[in-house]
């Protein structure tokens, strides 16, 4: 536990001083309280900045800033000489892994106080949702991380996923082919359950893609990492 | 002097590509132990399975009464948290072994970074990068320290300021395995030298054995008074010609035509320990 600590500790630390991992983490919380603030429509659906942002924050925070973090460590040797000094990768990953999360439901929280018209328990459930959709970009982010030798490797492979995950949710709204096609991915679950979180309904359909997405991209974690192990 | 740990017959290979070939060697307590070789020749790779970073392959390592020995290690490649200060780096690795941070401000002490403490390690030259590393690999308690190329390229004065730091903990018990293909450095620091070649020991032993070993033309030169250079075979005839140009105050200088390692190395690869 204390190395976990360790690695949080040392992290937040690092992140305050690395700007492109920071802005990750507060751009969509900055636009969603700057929109929700400054366009009033009135045909505009309820929430609509705070649900169009807070997906493509799950879709890109947390899967940049870690898959970012850990090539960067592979890179630089730094992660090598982590292990070398008796913290174990589950220890390691479990600390960047918590480090994310902990980052990134701040983000969440922000979204959530910006709801309006949701009762105490929406908002709860609100939280929940972005949880699950923050897990499973740290899924696949980690992914990308540990099966990518660099930096420069895991940053041409990041964008085009943070894109399909990040945007398909929002350029489904336009197209009804995309729409058919992103009900697959995680994202797009996403946006529906917070879409109907006033409404309520049944959500399984959803839950049940988001599961089977955090074990596909579970599986590929775990091959990649039995293959290349973290250093 | 006790034995820490004895490699025999060791092979790696990296798929078709064979690394190290049949090494065997001890490494007694206290040594400071230099492995040399030019770039290539398998030093890092025997380094990194030693300090576990490679599966050992063939051959067997034993370790002394077969415990697991505490090994500090210095690389060449960094490993520093480039946006973080000094300290900060420091810290996150007191912080893993649980020494008290009283030790950071030691080692910074030892190692003439008091002042730098909190300077952004990506503000540092090569040199104050590589006495933090040595700071970092000296955190804890340990059997053994491994540095790899710990003064590669660095200038003489950082260079010496390093070797202070090594015959220090040297002093203070510590067994040291440096690999380096500075053979000054090894002649200057180094009890023990092992010379590799392709992934072969090609010879050990103590440096000025291993040169007197290999000194096959076997004469002494003489600068004399008069400006005149003489060169002499070690023999008995010679010795009398020696005794009498003594007698006489006629001799500036004698030098022994023993090799350098540097030139044992060449003698036995026809290659530079630099190359």
């Amino acid at each position: 536990m204390k190395h976990i600590i360790t690695i949080i500790q040392k992290q937040l630390k690092d992140t305050l001083k690395n700007k492109p991992i920071l802005i990750q983490f507060i751009m969509f919380p900055l636009f969603s309280i700057v929109m929700t603030h400054a366009i009033q429509i009135q045909e505009m659906p309820e929430n609509f900045f705070v649900n169009l942002f807070a997906t493509m924050y799950i879709g890109m925070a947390p899967l940049v800033s870690i898959s970012a973090i850990i090539s960067e460590e592979k890179e630089k040797n730094t992660l090598r000489v982590l292990l070398m000094a008796d913290v174990s990768p589950v220890q390691y990953l479990i600390g960047i892994g918590s480090y994310v999360f902990f980052m990134c439901i701040i983000g969440g929280v922000i979204f959530c106080c910006l709801l309006n018209n949701v009762t105490n328990t929406q908002r709860i459930f609100f939280l929940l949702i972005m949880s699950i959709g923050i897990i499973a970009s740290i899924v696949t982010g980690a992914s990308i991380g540990v099966g990518s030798k660099n930096q420069m490797t895991a940053t041409s492979v990041t964008i085009p996923v943070m894109m399909i995950f990040s945007f398909a949710p929002m350029l489904s709204m336009f197209n009804d082919k995309i729409e058919k096609i992103s009900k697959i991915i995680y994202s797009e679950q996403i946006r529906n359950l917070i879409n109907n979180l006033e409404n309520g309904g049944d959500c399984m359909q959803n839950i049940t893609v988001i599961l089977l997405n955090i074990i596909v991209f579970g599986t590929l974690f775990s091959v990649l990492y039995k293959k290349r192990g973290l250093t | 002097m006790a034995v820490l740990i004895e490699v025999n017959n060791l092979s790696f290979s990296f798929g078709e590509k064979q690394i190290l070939k049949d090494i065997s060697l001890t490494v007694e307590k206290e040594d400071i132990i230099g492995l040399l070789g030019p770039s290539g020749a398998g030093k890092t790779t025997l380094v990194n399975i030693l300090t576990g970073q490679l599966k050992l392959q063939n051959g067997v390592i034993k370790t002394f009464h077969n415990r697991n020995l505490i090994s500090g290690i210095m690389m060449d490649s960094f490993g520093l948290y480039d946006r973080l200060t000094v300290w900060d780096n420091l810290k996150i690795f007191a912080d893993i072994y649980q020494v008290p941070h009283s030790r950071i401000e030691t080692l910074l002490n030892r190692a003439e970074l008091i002042n730098d403490k909190k300077t952004i390690v990506n503000h540092l030259s090569k040199g104050m990068r590589n006495r933090v590393n040595f700071c970092r690999a000296l955190l804890k308690d340990m059997d053994i320290l491994y540095l790899d190329e710990p003064t590669s390229g660095l200038d003489p004065a950082t260079t010496d300021k390093i070797h202070k730091l090594i015959e220090e903990e040297r002093k203070t018990g510590t067994t040291i395995f440096l690999t380096t293909h500075n053979m000054h450095e090894a002649e200057k620091l180094c009890n023990k030298i092992i010379l590799l070649n392709e992934g072969t020991v090609i010879e050990q032993g103590i440096p000025e054995e291993i040169c007197m070993k290999y000194n096959i033309e076997n004469t002494r030169e003489l600068v004399l008074k008069n400006g005149e250079k003489h060169i002499l075979q070690n023999n008995r005839e010679n010795a009398a010609i020696l005794f009498e140009m003594m007698k006489d105050e006629k001799i500036i200088s004698i030098h022994s035509s023993e090799p350098d390692l540097e030139k044992v190395f060449l003698y036995l690869t026809g290659r530079k320990l630099n190359e």
